[in-house]
């Protein structure tokens, strides 16, 4: 592969304007409010998080409303610090798993309150197990975004 | 099962950075080869599927359209599967259940991709929802790492043993890179240079990660009749295996992993494998991350949950070991994700046929090929024999 040949630098870019529908508006709504919604399913009695409009095991809809706790337990985590194009968080970042109290699946979010620029400090601070808390945006929009992150209790 | 199918040839391209070709003659090389292995021609070739990750990471959506003439489609049916990581072996089985059916003779199946051109950990998030997912899951290693922690808490494995296990993965591999032509990264590892290379995603570090990769297969499924009029050695379809999760990665286990369990057991049971560590001679696993791999040996039976990484340190996956993994250097050195499942196809079905050159286990008459794709979202196996 000795020699190159010519490239086009070309790009796609695409609008799009995506609905929520009914579930999630009232669970993104909900996030304005710092409420945190989950719905429960009647059949096996789990409580979803972020709410479904569905059970996806028993395929039956949900529409008990449950406002979960804004405190739970870290599963697993990871400290992010490289860059892709549109990426949507400045890195460094760390993701949490986190299983909020009083629900049946793991919750996705960013775990924050601290130092993140040095990740042996990073791991110093976070263990799998601790307890974590939502801590809130100021301004709210009704976006993931609107729960800064959690910080470890 | 069905009717009886054979895989009758493979043709690779060298994969690598090949920005010395453009996507459809990279195409057009793999589809060459596959008709040079098996003497057929277009002409014989009732039908074609292909596949790519998301079509989004070259940046042309519907590539079976683009590639018609590169894959000699033009004239006759074509599919498309898309299944992420899976995507390759996913085109083997469609290409399997065509030729299964009775619906077609000879189907020839390429997966390609070309991920120099674009930007893979970008294109990997758009796989995720756009409301909530899409935020937090920072392309795959992030995923791959907190399902790694998910299983040493689990098993309460120590993290300096994992660390050992994983490190002893990427050595085993990258030495068997150099024995395979086709393989991207040819690169002398140690111990050493694994634990010491730059962190990823913790626990993840450099070595522990495959490369991104351009490159494309092609593989000629045919019927009982086709493969014994050809008088070569081919390699039979024994069982396959497919199984999916929920999208949302907080909703389902991801260590005892129901959609790797169920699809191996799945093509276990098709092809009367009651234990798999012994009885097959050789597994082509995909194994983009070290850690992960080890949860496969788990989930796949060829071990107990937790101990992989004792029998991985006690050499059991290595070359000359009971059950080699990998004698490719499998996805940690190759990695063009489209091709990167069917790729594990060929090397499987070149194993047990004895056309696997340098890298060959000696004697091999049963391999498994694997791919896994999505969020950690879906699994699917290949099983491939030497006898009918
Ligand atoms: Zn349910």
């Amino acid at each position: 592969m000795a020699r190159e040949y010519r490239t086009l630098k070309t790009e796609v870019r695409l609008p799009y304007e995506v609905a929520y529908g009914a579930t999630w508006t009232r669970f993104f709504e909900g996030l304005k409010d710092k409420k945190i919604y989950g719905t429960r399913c009647k059949e096996c009695k789990r409580v979803l998080v972020p709410a479904r409009s569905f059970c996806p095991r028993c395929f039956v809809t949900t529409d008990e409303w449950v406002e979960v706790k804004e405190e739970g337990t870290l599963v697993a985590w990871c400290y992010t610090n490289y860059r892709y194009f549109g990426m949507p968080i400045e890195p460094p970042f760390v993701t949490g798993l986190i299983r909020l109290d009083g629900t049946d699946v793991n919750f996705l979010h960013l775990i924050g309150g601290f130092d993140l620029s040095n990740f042996e400090e990073v791991s110093k601070t976070l263990r799998n197990g601790i307890k974590v808390k939502a801590v809130w945006s100021e301004e709210r929009r009704g976006h993931i975004l609107d729960i800064r992150y959690f910080e470890p209790v | 099962m069905a009717r009886a199918v054979a895989v009758v040839g493979v043709g690779q391209t060298h994969h690598g950075r090949r920005m010395d070709v453009s996507y459809p003659d990279l195409v057009r090389e793999a589809v060459v080869r596959v008709f040079e292995d098996t003497g057929l021609s277009p002409k014989d070739v009732d039908g074609v599927v292909s596949g790519t990750m998301p079509s989004m990471m070259e940046g042309v959506a519907l590539t079976h359209l683009y590639f018609a003439e590169a894959m000699q489609a033009v004239g006759k049916p074509i599919l498309k599967t898309e299944t992420c990581g899976s995507t390759g072996v996913s085109i083997a089985h469609t290409a399997f259940y065509w030729v299964a059916s009775g619906m077609a003779e000879v189907v020839l199946a390429v997966g390609h991709e070309k991920m120099y051109e674009g930007d893979s950990q970008a294109t990997m998030t758009t796989v995720l929802d756009p409301f909530y997912q899409r935020y937090f899951l920072a392309g795959a290693p992030g995923v791959f790492s907190m399902q790694s922690q998910l299983w040493a808490t689990r098993y309460k494995i120590p993290q300096d043993k994992i660390r050992d296990a994983a490190a002893f993965i990427s050595v085993t591999h990258h030495q068997s890179a150099f024995d395979n032509p086709y393989a991207h990264i040819k690169m002398k590892v140690t111990m050493e240079d694994v634990k010491n290379s730059r962190i990823i995603v913790y626990p993840i570090r450099l070595l522990d990660v495959c490369p991104n990769s351009d490159g494309a297969c092609a593989v000629i499924f045919a019927s009982e009749k086709v493969a014994k009029r050809l008088g070569r050695k081919v390699a039979w379809v024994k069982g396959v295996g497919y199984r999916g999760d929920e999208q949302f990665f907080g909703d389902s286990d991801k260590v005892v992993w129901q959609s790797a369990i169920e699809a191996a057991k799945q093509a276990y049971d098709q092809a009367g494998i009651k234990d798999p560590l012994k009885e097959l001679d050789v597994a082509e696993v995909y194994n983009p991350f070290t850690y992960q791999e080890m949860i496969f040996y788990e989930c796949f039976g060829f071990c107990e949950f937790g101990k992989a990484p004792d029998l991985v340190l006690r050499g059991i996956f290595s070359r000359e070991g009971e059950l080699p993994v990998c004698p490719s250097g499998g996805v940690l050195c190759t990695n063009p994700i489209g091709a990167t499942g069917l790729i594990r196809v060929a090397e499987a079905a070149m194993q047990v046929t004895g056309r696997a050159g340098e890298h060959q286990v000696p004697g091999a008459k049963l391999a498994l090929a694997h791919a896994m794709g999505g969020i950690d979202q879906f699994n699917g196996v290949m099983i491939l024999g030497s006898e009918l």
